[in-house]
């Protein structure tokens, strides 16, 4: 093989690994955070994809009506729990962030859907539509379930995710979909040809992972978020609600599906159920960071990338046979080195 | 007077288990109360089901509110405050981070008095405050546990076992601070198996065995008390003559 082969594998497998690296990182913080592993990710970033794709074809996804019947769960949910004692501001709050909230972004969603709008508000809107999807299946569906092990809330994830798959068929229908470039253009360096999409992939990652870092270094929400992952009685008795933490973790998690799945689909035709396998990816570049660290997480992502695309180029039909078989060293490392720990506290 | 915190026929269990069994206590404003008693009387338990970690059955006021429907964090918000057995701090965060992750209930401009006021009372803390918590001595921890209630600004701080397993002259020091805290308007419940320090120092004490308050009465009564002094306190006192 020559080198610039060798070069165009390497450039392509760190756009995909960039990706993986957004959402591997997602997985990690909900798993720390809420002790979800979080199969739904792929979800999110197919929701924000072909949202982002249908808006800016000039159709009405329906994914915008969906956030509004979840959130009409959430209230009812949110209703429930506080029945016994009631007070306005309780009620105010809740029904203005779960029924008024998704109701103006479905009237602005179809008044846009109309007019072909231009990308910004397109990415805009899917972002906002999918992150309320993600904060309301929090509600409805991990919420109440929070106490309970790991085991329980994996099965409660894996539900979402099939129930998502199937709503997202209904949605966008069996057809792929493309999306339009965020950042047209072009240039070359020697032989490699960035293009406009790669360069914003790059600097999005980037800039994502810069921004978490920071949120949670310095920011008290952050600071938060890391106590309720290391303690979560201590968290609760310096007053943290674990709930707060566990809205904010979905909360960033569908931002950064949607986000990841908006660069994707001008790369790619995705399908409805094709955020699974790129969550998946993500998720096994969690796996060998193994669910808690986060610089670890972002080089295997990277290493994910880089040998999906040589496999694919070598091997095509075995590329993501090759891929997850790089859990297989991870896992018996693991199960050597360490004897399984699993915090059942609270 | 109406007491700050009362607790009213409690009753807590593991299951089937009852490990309080109808038991009734209260704390005044500004006053020490502490429960001595053997290792499994239950006072770990009683402490974790007034702060709402374990579901209690019976009556617990605190402030003038019942607490029946309040979870822990609504709890932390009226200023109850414990500082557990096992100090549960976040061990991967630096000292400071955790204490301003105590004052997360309180306004931004009055966090950072509180830290000042925390560090005045534990200045070994001002020295590592950029150290990570879990790489701190047992006594270090448990003035960082202390300190990151005291954030929280509570009423009452609900102390367990602050003494387990540290040496003997850093024991001193948390008792004088405990006592401190009486004296910048904290009241105290202070759970203890170091019955000899714990009644020096506190206003009213109860004695629980096996899930039940057997003796309670001032400190200092139960202090002179014979049965308490061969039980829990490993010594005759001088000049009391047995009946």
């Amino acid at each position: 093989m020559n080198t610039t082969i060798m070069l165009f594998l390497v450039q392509d497998g760190i756009t995909n690994g960039a990706i993986y690296a957004l959402l591997g990182l997602a997985l990690v913080l909900v798993f720390a955070v809420t002790r979800v592993i979080l199969i739904p990710q792929g979800e999110f970033v197919t929701y924000g994809a072909l949202t982002y794709a249908s808006l800016a074809a000039g159709q009405m996804p329906g994914t915008a009506k969906l956030a509004l019947a979840l959130g009409i769960g959430a209230f009812a949910f949110d209703l429930f729990v506080a029945r016994k004692a009631l007070h306005g501001r309780l009620v105010v709050r809740s029904f203005i962030t779960n029924i008024v909230l998704p109701s103006i972004v479905l009237a602005m969603t179809v008044y846009f859907a109309a007019q072909k709008p231009p990308v910004a508000i397109c990415i805009a809107l899917s972002l906002v539509i999918v992150a309320m999807i993600g904060l309301y299946l929090y509600r409805i569906a991990f919420q109440p379930l929070a106490h309970t092990s790991v085991l329980v809330l994996l099965i409660a994830s894996v539900g979402v995710h099939l129930a998502l798959q199937g709503l997202g068929l209904l949605f966008f229908g069996a057809e792929g979909q493309r999306g339009p470039a965020v950042l047209s253009g072009a240039f070359t360096a020697g032989a490699l040809r960035f293009t406009g999409q790669s360069i914003t992939v790059y600097a999005i990652t980037v800039a994502f992972i810069v921004g978490l870092w920071l949120f949670f270094g310095l920011t008290l929400y952050g600071k938060a978020l890391r106590a309720t992952a290391v303690n979560r009685l201590g968290a609760r008795l310096a007053g943290i609600r674990t709930t707060l933490s566990g809205q904010i973790a979905f909360l960033l998690a569908s931002v950064i599906g949607a986000l990841s799945g908006i660069m994707i689909v001008p790369i790619t035709t995705l399908y409805y159920d094709s955020g699974f396998l790129i969550g998946l990816k993500g998720f096994v570049a969690a796996i060998i960071g193994g669910l808690v660290s986060y610089p670890l997480t972002a080089v295997a992502a990277l290493v994910v990338g880089i040998v999906e695309a040589f496999s694919s180029f070598y091997a095509s039909n075995y590329k993501e046979v090759i891929v997850f078989m790089l859990l297989i060293p991870v896992l018996l490392l693991r199960s050597l080195a360490a004897p399984a720990v699993e915090e059942e506290k609270d | 007077m109406s007491a700050l915190l009362s607790v009213t026929d409690a009753h807590v269990a593991y299951g089937k288990v009852e490990a309080v069994r109808s038991v009734s206590l209260e704390v005044g404003t500004n006053e020490i109360v502490t429960i001595v008693g053997a290792n499994g009387a239950g006072k770990t338990t009683l402490l974790s089901a007034i702060m709402g970690i374990l579901p209690l059955k019976g009556r617990v006021v605190f402030a003038g509110q019942d607490l029946a429907r309040l979870d822990i964090e609504d709890r932390v918000a009226m200023g109850l405050g414990l500082v557990p057995e096992h100090r549960e701090l976040f061990v991967t965060m630096n000292v400071e981070d955790n204490l301003e992750l105590g004052a997360f209930r309180i306004e931004r401009s009055k966090a950072r008095a509180s830290m000042e006021r925390v560090y005045t009372l534990f200045p070994r803390l001002k020295e590592r405050r950029k150290q990570l918590a879990g790489t701190l001595s047992g006594g270090e921890q448990q003035m960082l546990a202390m300190g990151r209630a005291l954030m929280g600004e509570p009423k009452l701080l609900m102390l367990d076992e602050p003494s387990l397993g540290l040496a003997p002259i850093i024991v001193a020091d948390i008792f004088r601070i405990v006592a401190e805290l009486r004296a910048a308007g904290v009241s105290v419940l202070l759970v203890e198996q170091n019955a000899q320090a714990a009644l020096k120092i506190a206003d009213q004490a109860y004695v629980m065995e096996l899930g039940e308050f057997v003796l309670s009465g001032k400190a200092s009564d139960i202090a002179a008390n014979e049965r308490v002094a061969a039980s829990y306190l490993g010594f005759q006192h001088e000049g009391e003559s047995v009946i």
